[in-house]
């Protein structure tokens, strides 16, 4: 086995036992399986629950990551004074922080899925892989944050920054862009903008599987209308994991050239 | 034989190696000594690679260190503060380094049994004291009968049997031919242990030599009176 594969396997052994976990868990399978109790068809209950995926799991993937990367700096020393190289721990850690995080939503909002809805439809497919990979995109930048800021009280206000720019600040911006320049054609421009947001691309991801972008908001109804469902949805896929793979290489080379 | 030449390391606007020349001889107990912030520490993550320095030359053995990192297996480090993944417990640490380090561990479980551990090793590590945890730290440093040994400030946070048993556990090294580097802000400590000082003052070699010469060239009683007096 690798050295990455073994962080893994260590990584995880170690934080499915903490109470995070099992509370995170619980919390996406009591709302999914609420929704659904309370009357909700799968395609209600997706719609219901986008919003918590798009707010809730940044907010968490970003602040859990941050904390859990300071928290390990001893043992980030411990494991580089050992014959192991520097990309296989920072992998490790990071592939053995994002692989739970990602099981236990699936789980927590799958299991419910299946037990009340039993076919998968499609916007529950796209809920799963909007939820996994806002987990991947967020605790990538928290990782990225932690590495380039040694006090861990300004790293976790700088997280929580990011976080409220994505989820709440970037829409307003835009909002004040296409009113500003209201005179010229815009389309092309709110387009380019929203792949700058990854939350706002999984927002359009979900609303173009639930047909209703136009009812939604004005960028996903541009993708539906310029990109075609499919290809507007590769699209936004493709920008997301770029969101992903980005902060990742940058976290990385920091990471090579820290002093620990 | 570790050879250190022109080693500078700043962080920031702060120098703290400032073109470090010294050598660390080998089958010998050696004290990096030096007040806080004198580049202690320092020195030796960069001998482990965790620091990068800026400029110089560090030699281990016939190797020159260049970023490649498969030095450390000739290396036990015990750092000054022991902390470990909070769920595990001490023997999942153990396993998981042997593990991840692909050596024989064939000497943990007499280590665990001489550092008095065996009713310790399956809770998890956050119910554990400061001083156990050293000791899981002592074991993960000691285990591989690695030919260098790196200590910083090994006593710190145990009692008092479990620091003669530490100490003891050095010199047994030292006897079976290891090169043994060691901090601490004990000298009756380092008195008691070491063969050789370094004594850092402003990121620079201010004395090399048997802590004896030290002792005598001051005139002073022990080491404490003698380094008291060089700083003053």
């Amino acid at each position: 086995m690798t050295t990455l594969l073994k962080i893994i396997k260590y990584q995880l052994h170690d934080l499915l036992r903490g109470k995070w976990f099992i509370i995170y868990t619980a919390v996406f399978f009591l709302l999914t399986d609420g929704l659904f109790r309370f009357g909700g068809d799968p395609g209600q209950v997706s719609l219901s629950l986008m919003n918590v995926v798009l707010f809730v799991i940044p907010l968490v993937s970003i602040v859990f990551g941050t904390m859990f990367f300071y928290n390990s700096r001893e043992f980030m020393e411990l494991l580089l004074s050992q014959p192991i190289s520097r990309v296989a721990l920072f992998l490790g850690l990071y592939l053995g922080l994002t692989l739970p995080l990602s099981a236990v939503y699936l789980i927590g909002v799958g299991v419910p899925f299946m037990y009340h809805a039993g076919i998968m439809t499609g916007s529950y497919w796209i809920l799963l892989l909007v939820g996994v990979s806002l987990t991947w995109v967020f605790t990538a930048l928290a990782f990225l944050v932690a590495v380039l800021s040694e006090q861990r009280v300004k790293g976790v206000g700088m997280t929580i920054v990011l976080w409220l720019f994505f989820a709440i600040l970037y829409d307003g911006i835009i909002l004040f862009i296409l009113f500003a320049l209201e005179e010229y054609p815009l389309e092309k421009l709110t387009l380019i903008l929203s792949m700058f947001n990854p939350i706002d691309l999984g927002r359009i991801l979900m609303l173009l599987q639930f047909d209703i972008a136009a009812l939604m908001g004005y960028t996903g109804a541009l993708f539906s209308r310029f990109y075609g469902d499919l290809l507007g949805s590769a699209v936004a896929v493709l920008a997301l994991w770029t969101w992903c793979a980005t902060p990742v290489w940058l976290g990385y080379r920091a990471f090579s050239r820290k002093d620990f | 034989m570790i050879r250190i030449k022109g080693l500078h390391k700043r962080f920031g606007r702060l120098e703290v190696l400032k073109e470090l020349d010294a050598n660390i001889q080998e089958n010998k107990i050696t004290a990096i000594v030096g007040h806080n912030g004198s580049g202690k520490t320092t020195l030796i993550k960069c001998l482990l690679g965790l620091d990068k320095y800026d400029s110089g030359e560090i030699n281990i053995k016939d190797y020159q260190l260049n970023g490649d990192w498969n030095y450390r297996n000739q290396i036990g480090y015990m750092p000054q503060i022991a902390r470990f993944p909070e769920n595990l417990t001490a023997t999942e640490v153990i396993t998981m380094i042997s593990d991840l380090r692909a050596g024989s561990t064939t000497q943990a479980q007499e280590l665990i049994s001489y550092f008095r551990l065996l009713d310790e090793m399956e809770k998890p590590l956050k119910i554990l004291s400061g001083g156990t945890r050293q000791k899981v730290n002592a074991i993960v440093a000691l285990m591989f009968d690695p030919d260098i040994l790196i200590l910083d400030e090994p006593t710190a946070g145990l009692d008092p049997v479990s620091s003669s048993l530490l100490k003891d556990k050095i010199h047994n090294e030292k006897a079976a031919g290891k090169t043994v580097i060691i901090t601490s802000h004990i000298m009756s400590e380092i008195q008691e242990l070491a063969d050789t000082i370094l004594y850092l003052l402003d990121g620079k070699i201010f004395f090399d030599g048997p802590v004896d010469e030290l002792i005598a060239q001051t005139g002073e009683k022990n080491l404490e009176r003698a380094i008291a007096k060089m700083m003053s």
